[in-house]
């Protein structure tokens, strides 16, 4: 994006369509990444819960709501979803990121 | 002539700023006291409390507090107001630039007071040349009729090219000072100024906006390029507002700087505030003795008009600088530098001193006036003189 130059900003510093966290992607901050496993995962939520970049996509199935992946954009692999999921189960863990 | 009703007061400086800020009728004044500017808001808080204003007064705990509340209602498009001095202004140091980056026509009724330590109550310019560099237009006034209007000009200026301004008066000198005021009807007054018109308003919910993001590399340096843009509009718009204000009410007051036997002065002296009338009166006793001097009031120190003072200054031999604060930069004082500065490109260059005179509020009289005077005829007459002198210091 090119950005602009001073003459076409808006006056007193202010940024006139409010910007929201969504439009600052900070996935590329990764040097390691979650993989979800869907047949593994038992939807008990605590990586959801746990994940400080509500990076754990959940959607609607039947009424319910279930795990149905990561989303990468915001993902920064701090891995506390690897580390939450229960030891048990293991549906989530962490390999090298390589963009 | 203007057929505008003009009412003859006595009132002191501090009187004067505070019946303008009445009769302005601001949406928000946040303040806290401190001398000598203690009374412009204390006799403003009685003026709320008799439901004299529809002020909403904020009374907060320290400036730094009352210039943030003052950021916080201007954005929200209130008219916005304050006053304050010396270690007032400097505790609000750091909110000044947000109020002039933001474009917040905020009006501080300023008087000026010597800066700590050792602490000192009485005038000098330290303060408000503390803050030259802040962003905010500064205007500086001979006497508290000067102060009265110029404070009412000030809301039309910074309204119309929002940017913050603060007008100061010589603390206790013209502060505490009675002199004859010839003040507006209110409403006239009201009606001159109108509503604001603001720039944005981040209370408005059906528009949404950000206002004070982070900007780092990205953005920074072209916010700044563009504030120094409206500064340099501000001299247009100073221009504009103090010549309708003269035409609509019958006044001459002066737009940048006042220029006082100028005419064919072959040397003269270059001051701002109460000292110029001071000089004046030297000017005048040296004129009955054939002496060809003249004397140049600088009013508008932010934005600096070189232009008007280099126009000023073409034809003049020699001029001394007087400074009522010094930088401590072993080359004088603020004013000198710049005035040199704007100087240094005329054909004929003349030849130039500072005088640092009347710190912590030391009696500026009229033989030192009259010292000056002659050390700058001296200067003239092509005598080799230190750049900078201080007078009425004790050796």
């Amino acid at each position: 994006m090119k950005k602009k130059g001073w003459k076409e900003l808006p006056e007193g510093a202010i940024i006139e369509k409010v910007p929201t966290s969504q439009e600052f992607k900070t996935g590329s901050w990764r040097t390691q990444k979650p993989v979800w496993d869907p047949n593994k995962c038992t939807n008990c939520f605590l990586c959801w819960l746990y994940c400080p970049d509500s990076s754990i996509i959940l959607k609607e199935v039947n009424g319910e709501p279930k795990v149905s992946g990561i989303n990468y954009d915001y993902c920064k692999g701090c891995g506390i979803c690897a580390e939450v999921c229960p030891p048990k189960i293991k549906a989530i863990h962490m390999e090298k990121e390589e963009f | 002539m203007s057929e505008t009703l003009k009412v003859k007061q006595a009132l002191t400086g501090n009187e004067a700023f505070a019946f303008a800020m009445k009769q302005i009728n601001p949406d928000v004044v946040a303040a806290y006291p401190i001398t000598p500017a203690t009374e412009i808001v204390q006799i403003f808080s009685k003026y709320v409390a008799d439901g004299e204003v529809d002020t909403e007064f904020v009374a907060v705990e320290s400036e730094h507090s009352a210039m943030s509340a003052c950021i916080g209602a201007a954005t929200a498009g209130a008219r916005v107001m304050t006053g304050t001095s010396s270690q007032g202004l400097a505790l609000m140091h750091e909110v000044l630039y947000i109020a002039s980056a933001l474009r917040l026509p905020i009006v501080l009724a300023e008087v000026n007071r010597a800066l700590s330590a050792p602490i000192n109550i009485h005038c000098d310019h330290s303060d408000t040349m503390g803050s030259r560099d802040s962003g905010w237009i500064q205007i500086y006034c001979e006497n508290a009729n000067e102060g009265y209007h110029s404070l009412i000009q000030a809301v039309k200026i910074a309204e119309t090219i929002n940017l913050p301004v603060m007008v100061t008066l010589d603390g206790f000198i013209i502060s505490h000072g009675m002199e004859v005021v010839e003040t507006l009807e209110t409403d006239v007054v009201r009606q001159y100024l109108g509503k604001r018109k603001p720039l944005y308003n981040v209370l408005d919910y059906e528009n949404p906006i950000m206002v004070g993001p982070l900007d780092l590399t990205d953005y920074y340096f072209e916010h700044k390029r563009q504030q120094i843009e409206a500064m340099k509009k501000a001299k247009d718009v100073i221009e504009e507002v103090i010549t309708d204000y003269n035409k609509r009410f019958g006044f001459d007051f002066p737009v940048f700087a006042e220029a006082y036997r100028m005419e064919d002065a072959e040397y003269a002296i270059l001051s701002m505030s109460s000292a110029a009338g001071t000089m004046k009166e030297a000017v005048d006793v040296m004129r009955e003795k054939g002496e060809k001097v003249g004397l140049v009031r600088l009013k508008v120190f932010r934005p600096f008009p070189y232009e008007v003072l280099q126009e000023f200054f073409k034809n003049v031999k020699a001029i001394g600088v007087m400074d009522r604060s010094d930088s401590v930069s072993t080359m004088g004082g603020p004013v000198f530098n710049e005035v040199r500065s704007a100087l240094y490109d005329l054909d004929t260059r003349p030849r130039i001193m500072n005088f640092v005179f009347g710190l912590g509020g030391r009696d500026f009289p009229l033989s030192d006036a009259l010292y000056i005077v002659n050390r700058v005829k001296e200067l003239k007459e092509g005598k080799t003189l230190d750049f900078v002198e201080y007078v009425g210091v004790r050796e």
